[in-house]
């Protein structure tokens, strides 16, 4: 009995705390909206650019998300102190884009890293359609 | 004699020379782990990028410094939300080298001048003392990366223990 209790309590809070990636996708929509009235949609072959795009900084060096990531987002990756980097895409680690906290966190500094910059809702959204849609 | 006493004659000696090694005899770097310190914050923040380094390793004004400027990290952007920023900052200061009585923790704070607070534990002088025969092609072997990566070969590491019997350099 107390077994199946916990559980069943493990379960339902496990779903109370994780989104699923679409569900992100779906605020980030309306963030996109907001922003630009002219929005048409998320793309995958946009994400793939954004993702592979080597920017040159105000330093000098170039940077771009494969950098750390890989250019195949389904291998791990490495950070600059030689940590493995878990798979971005979902298809490799699913709890990618399931925690909103986390995914925001990491867009605000690495994109601040990257394009110097903060992400657009627009940029954020063809990323994560990118990765969903990675097989 | 015996076999079985043989044995366990054998057995008495290994044992003992086992302890004797375990003890740390004759080491003269330090000697025993940090004492083992948590915090779920800092292990999980601190650890996403690389090893949780223990407060110990720092005295208080460098890890001031560090949670200070955490927007430009070693080049890069590492920002927390104020309450996360501020329990690890916490943490870490109550943890630092200053408060704490170990061995190593107190020759790393001793070796480093009164008006410095470096941000590296690398860049300590009893860091670069102890890596003196350590050269910078090794440092950058790809199993190695940089000083960063203490548990490349600091078996140890991650439980604040550095003694040189832990230690093995990867090719």
């Amino acid at each position: 009995m107390n077994k199946w209790l916990l559980i069943t309590g493990c379960v339902a809070s496990f779903s109370a705390f994780a989104a699923a990636p679409q569900e992100l996708l779906r605020q980030y929509e309306a963030q996109a909206r907001q922003e630009n009235a002219a929005f048409a949609g998320f793309s995958a072959a946009r994400g793939a650019t954004f993702f592979k795009t080597e920017r040159t900084r105000s330093d000098g060096q170039t940077a771009s998300c494969a950098t750390c990531h890989t250019a195949d987002p389904r291998n791990p990756g490495r950070t600059r102190a030689n940590k493995v980097i878990e798979p971005l895409a979902p298809v490799a680690n699913p709890l990618r884009f399931t925690d909103p906290a986390k995914v925001e966190k990491w867009f605000g500094r690495n994109c601040k890293d990257v394009l110097e910059r903060a992400c657009t809702a627009q940029e954020k959204g063809d990323f994560i359609q990118y990765l969903i849609d990675l097989k | 004699m015996k076999k079985w006493m043989q044995f366990l004659i054998l057995f008495g000696s290994v044992s003992a020379a086992g302890t004797l090694l375990a003890s740390g005899g004759g080491e003269g770097d330090g000697g025993r782990a940090l004492p083992p310190v948590s915090n779920a914050r800092w292990k999980a923040e601190c650890s996403s990028c690389h090893m949780a380094y223990h407060p110990g390793l720092l005295p208080e004004r460098s890890w001031r410094r560090i949670m200070a400027g955490l927007d430009r990290h070693f080049g890069e952007n590492a920002a927390l939300d104020a309450p996360t920023a501020a329990d690890i900052e916490q943490f870490l200061v109550a943890n630092s080298a200053d408060r704490q009585p170990a061995r190593r923790s107190q020759r790393i704070l001793q070796s480093i001048p009164p008006g410095a607070a470096p941000l590296r534990i690398s860049e300590t002088p009893y860091f670069r003392a102890k890596h003196d025969e350590i050269s910078p092609a090794t440092f950058k072997r790809k199993s190695i990366g940089s000083p960063a990566n203490c548990s490349a070969c600091h078996q140890g590491a991650e439980k604040g223990d550095f003694s040189e019997r832990l230690v093995k350099i990867p090719r």
